[in-house]
C-alpha cells in the first residue's frame, strides 16, 4: 500500500524486515543454519537473494555458515548469517576469526531463552555478554539492538554500512518478541538510502599491504579475485598479512584493532531516549524492554514522578560517557533486562558510584510488563 | 484509542495468521498497529496466541495486558485469558470447543465458530477466519472492506474464495444473533 512520501507501506514481521533491509543494504550472500526464533530471515533470502544476483547456501551447520561467510565477504560480498542462541555459540570461533583478520560481516542473533537449547520460541535478553565477549581474546565487535521493527529496517542497513566501514563483524541482536512481531514500516528507495561500502586500496596489486591502515586505522580491502593476493591468518600478523612474533607488531595490531572502533564511536552509537531534562530517575534499557520502559516513564510522569529513560541501540561499544554523564545527574538509574543482570554491570561501570543502580531481572520466558518498571520506579 | 486484541487457542487453527489479518485490515484503515505472538516448540496442538494492538497513536509497550476483545477457541485458552479481559471487554467464546466459561470481567458472545466455518466451507481449517468475521462484526475494530482485502491477501494462494466465504458466515452468524454493540 502506497505511504507517505510515496514508500511503500507494508506490515512486516522483524525477521522479514530484516531480510529486506539486508537486500536495500547491499548483502548479497547468506549462509546459515536453520534455528527458532530466526528462520524466516534465512527463508526469506533464500528466496530474495537469487533475484537480485545473490547467492544463499544452507550449510550443514552453524560453524560452517559463519565460515562461509568469511569467505564471501573476502571475495567482495556484503555477507550475512543469521542464529539464535545455540547457534551463536557455535560460530564464536569464526566470529573471534572474523574480528582479527578483519572480514566485514553481519551476524543476527534472534535471542531466545537460554541457556543450552532453553525455550526456542521465548524471549530473552541474555546473550548480551555473548555479543561482546563471547569468542576468546581482545577482539574489536559492534552490537546493535533494534526495539520495534523499523528500528530493525534501520539498524540492519547501519550494521552493514559498520561492518564494512570499518572491517569488523557487527552483530544484530534482536529479541525474539520483535523479530516476530509484525509492525507497520515504510520501506524506503533504494535511492535514499545511504550505502557504505568497504576501502578500496588505491595501489597496484605489487605495492598492496594488506594490513596497512589508512588514517581511520581500518585498512583497504581488495576483494579475491582481482589480481590482489592476499594473506589471511588468525594468527598475528603484520602489514603484508603474514604470520609475526615481534612484540612490537603483535602490541600494534591489538591497539589499531581497538583504536578503530574507539575513534568511530560516537558515529555508530545510537541511543533515543526521553524526558531525560528534569528526571531524577532514569531507566536504562535496550530491545523490547525499552518499550516497556518508554511505557512506563509515561505512566510514572502521569503520577508527577520525574522519570526518564534511555534506549541503548548500540550496546558494543557500551556508551560509557554517555550513561556515565546521566549518572551524574540522576539519583537513581533503573536497569530492567530480561536476564539474570547483564547491562547493569555495565551502566554501573558507567556511573562510577555517582547515583544509585537498581536492577531488575526477568528471567521467565516473558517480556517485562511497564506495570513491574512503575513499580521499581516508585521504591524509594 | 488503544484497543488490545488476544486471539487464543491451540497451535494449528490459524490464530497467528487471524492476528495478522486483522493487523493488516487496521493497518489499511490508517491506524497504527503491531501484531505478536507466542507459541509452544510444537507445530500444533501446543497453547497458542495472537496479539494485536490498534492505536491512533504511536504504540510503545507492544504486548497486550487487559484485552478489549478477547476470542478463545480452546478450553485451555479460556481457563488461561477469560479472566484476562478487561471491565466490559467483549469475549467471544467457540461454545463448540468450549465446555465451561470461567467468571471474566467482560462481556461473553457464544457462537459455535468452528461448526459455522465447517457449515459454510466444508473445513473446520477456515474457523480462524469465520472467527474474524464475527469478532469484528461484534466490536466493530476494522472496515469490512479492509478485512476482505487483508482476508484474500493474507490466506494461502488458492484458498481466498474458501475463506472468503467462512468470513461472510462469521459475520451473517454474528449479524442474525443482533450481537452487534
Amino acid at each position: 500500500m502506497p505511504g507517505h512520501n510515496g514508500r511503500d507501506l507494508r506490515l512486516l514481521q522483524g525477521n522479514e524486515c530484516c531480510a529486506e533491509a539486508a537486500i536495500l543494504a547491499g548483502c548479497r550472500f547468506f549462509a546459515g543454519y536453520p534455528i527458532t526464533p530466526s528462520t524466516e530471515i534465512a527463508e526469506l533470502l533464500s528466496e530474495k537473494l537469487p533475484q537480485v544476483g545473490g547467492k544463499f547456501i544452507q550449510m550443514e551447520d552453524e560453524i560452517a555458515s559463519m565460515a562461509a561467510v568469511i569467505g564471501a565477504s573476502l571475495t567482495g560480498a556484503k555477507s550475512m548469517t543469521a542464529t539464535s542462541g545455540p547457534g551463536f555459540s557455535l560460530k564464536q570461533e569464526n566470529i573471534g576469526f572474523a574480528s582479527f583478520t578483519e572480514v566485514p560481516c553481519v551476524i543476527v542473533n534472534v535471542q531466545r531463552t537460554g541457556p543450552s537449547t532453553g525455550l526456542p520460541t521465548a524471549p530473552a535478553q541474555a546473550d548480551l555478554m555473548q555479543a561482546r565477549w563471547g569468542t576468546h581474546g581482545d577482539h574489536p565487535i559492534v552490537a546493535l539492538y533494534p526495539s520495534t521493527v523499523p528500528e530493525v529496517f534501520d539498524l540492519t542497513i547501519k550494521a552493514f554500512n559498520i561492518a564494512e566501514q570499518l572491517r569488523v563483524p557487527v552483530i544484530l541482536l534482536m529479541d525474539e518478541v520483535v523479530g516476530h512481531m509484525r509492525e507497520k514500516v515504510a520501506i524506503p528507495h533504494q535511492s535514499e538510502i545511504e550505502i557504505v561500502s568497504r576501502p578500496q586500496p588505491d595501489v597496484p596489486p605489487e605495492e598492496y599491504l594488506p594490513y596497512a591502515a589508512g588514517p581511520d586505522g581500518v585498512p583497504p580491502m581488495a576483494p579475491f579475485g582481482t589480481g590482489y593476493r592476499w594473506h589471511v591468518t588468525g594468527l598475528y600478523h603484520d602489514e603484508t598479512g603474514f604470520p609475526t612474533t615481534a612484540a612490537p607488531k603483535v602490541d600494534r595490531l591489538m591497539k589499531r584493532l581497538y583504536s578503530k572502533i574507539e575513534s568511530a564511536a560516537d558515529e555508530i552509537t545510537f541511543t533515543s531516549d526521553e524526558f531525560l531534562d528534569d528526571a531524577d530517575t532514569v531507566v536504562v534499557a535496550c530491545g523490547i524492554t525499552a518499550r516497556s520502559a518508554r511505557r512506563s516513564v509515561r505512566l510514572a510522569r502521569e503520577k508527577g514522578i520525574r522519570a526518564g529513560m534511555v534506549q541503548l541501540k548500540t550496546i558494543w561499544p557500551f556508551p560509557y560517557d554517555l550513561v556515565g554523564d546521566i549518572a551524574g545527574r540522576v539519583d537513581r538509574i533503573i536497569v530492567p533486562e530480561m536476564n539474570m543482570g547483564q547491562l547493569i554491570g555495565e551502566v554501573e561501570r558507567a556511573a562510577k558510584g555517582r547515583c544509585e543502580v537498581v536492577g531488575y531481572s526477568r528471567v521467565d520466558g516473558e517480556p517485562i510488563a511497564p506495570a513491574e518498571i512503575v513499580a521499581k520506579i516508585e521504591e524509594v | 484509542m488503544r484497543r488490545e486484541i488476544r486471539l487464543s487457542g491451540y497451535g494449528g487453527q490459524g490464530l497467528i495468521l487471524a492476528g495478522i489479518i486483522l493487523a493488516e485490515a487496521a493497518m489499511h484503515d490508517g491506524h497504527e498497529v503491531v501484531q505478536s505472538q507466542s507459541y509452544g516448540p510444537e507445530a500444533r496442538g501446543g497453547a497458542s496466541r495472537a496479539e494485536v494492538i490498534i492505536s491512533d497513536e504511536p504504540i510503545d509497550y507492544p504486548k497486550v495486558t487487559n484485552p478489549d476483545v478477547l476470542l478463545l477457541m480452546s478450553d485451555q485458552a479460556c481457563k488461561r485469558f477469560a479472566g484476562s479481559a478487561c471491565q466490559g471487554g467483549t469475549v467471544i467464546v467457540d461454545s463448540g470447543l468450549i465446555t465451561s466459561i470461567p467468571e471474566t470481567s467482560g462481556v461473553v458472545y457464544k457462537f459455535p465458530i468452528t461448526d459455522i466455518a465447517v457449515e459454510a466451507t466444508g473445513r473446520s481449517i477456515s474457523a480462524n477466519v469465520a472467527a474474524l468475521g464475527v469478532l469484528n462484526t461484534v466490536a466493530k475494530l476494522v472496515s469490512p472492506e479492509s478485512l476482505k482485502n487483508a482476508v484474500s491477501s493474507r490466506v494461502p494462494r488458492g484458498t481466498a474464495e474458501v475463506n472468503l466465504a467462512a468470513l461472510r458466515a462469521g459475520i451473517a452468524a454474528a449479524e442474525a444473533a443482533g450481537a452487534e454493540r
